[in-house]
């Protein structure tokens, strides 16, 4: 199991291919590997965003993140999980959010995915400020789904 | 005894700093800290609280060096 928070801007695809052939004990096990990628737009509640900072807590991030994937592998047979999550100056088109699962079957590893995003939405200690032309705003809560 | 209070996001910037350190009473509950290093500001609706970085009820009680966070519905992911 990995859980990175990540400073600098991150390919997404290129950091999962390369965890999955690191990870010598997946070989051979899994039969399903569900992903989520998060990406930021350019645009939020009508308006045009330029850029964005995510804040977080550290040491409270790290620490609820873990328990999220804890609490998934308690739920569900997973093989192993990666969570990837910037934190910093991002831009639009950067991805913001990686969730990978790793199970024998497809059943865990969708559910997994689904929760391990729908926890960190709701638990993890982050906040968005979005720049616009109008000036800055911190994102006040998150969508429902 | 102390405690370390932190803010963070939209409520650092409102409250200008990211850091207080109040000498608290024994008993005192995490909004009860709130109260007493800001006299004049009630705690803002639907302020979440945390001590020693796991989420916590403003009636919890906090202990001396505990480390009490307040701050606003979170927007990651």
């Amino acid at each position: 199991m990995r859980v990175e928070l990540r400073e600098a801007p991150f390919d997404p695809l290129a950091e999962l291919g390369h965890y999955q052939h690191t990870q010598a004990e997946l070989s051979g096990r899994y039969g399903a590997t569900a992903v989520f990628i998060g990406t930021m737009r350019d645009f939020n509640d009508g308006e045009t965003v330029q850029g964005m900072v995510l804040d977080y807590y550290p040491g409270m991030t790290e620490k609820y993140l873990w328990r999220i994937v804890e609490a998934a592998h308690r739920e569900w047979p997973l093989l192993d999980t990666l969570m990837v999550h910037r934190v910093g100056e991002l831009q639009p088109t950067d991805p913001i959010v990686l969730v990978a699962v790793w199970s024998e079957h497809r059943a865990a590893a969708f559910s997994a995915c689904r929760f391990l995003m729908e926890e960190l939405k709701s638990k993890a200690p982050f906040w968005k400020r979005e720049r616009t032309s109008a000036g800055s705003r911190w994102v006040e809560h998150n969508t429902s789904g | 005894m102390a405690v370390h209070v932190k803010y963070f996001a939209s409520l650092r910037e409102r409250i200008g700093r990211a850091e207080d350190r109040l000498d608290a009473v024994n008993g005192m509950t995490v909004v009860a800290v709130w109260a007493a290093l800001h006299q004049d500001t009630p705690l803002p609706p639907n302020t979440l609280a945390a001590v020693n970085m796991e989420y916590a009820e403003l009636k919890q009680e906090v202990r001396d060096g505990d480390e009490v966070a307040f701050f606003p519905p979170v927007t990651g992911g």
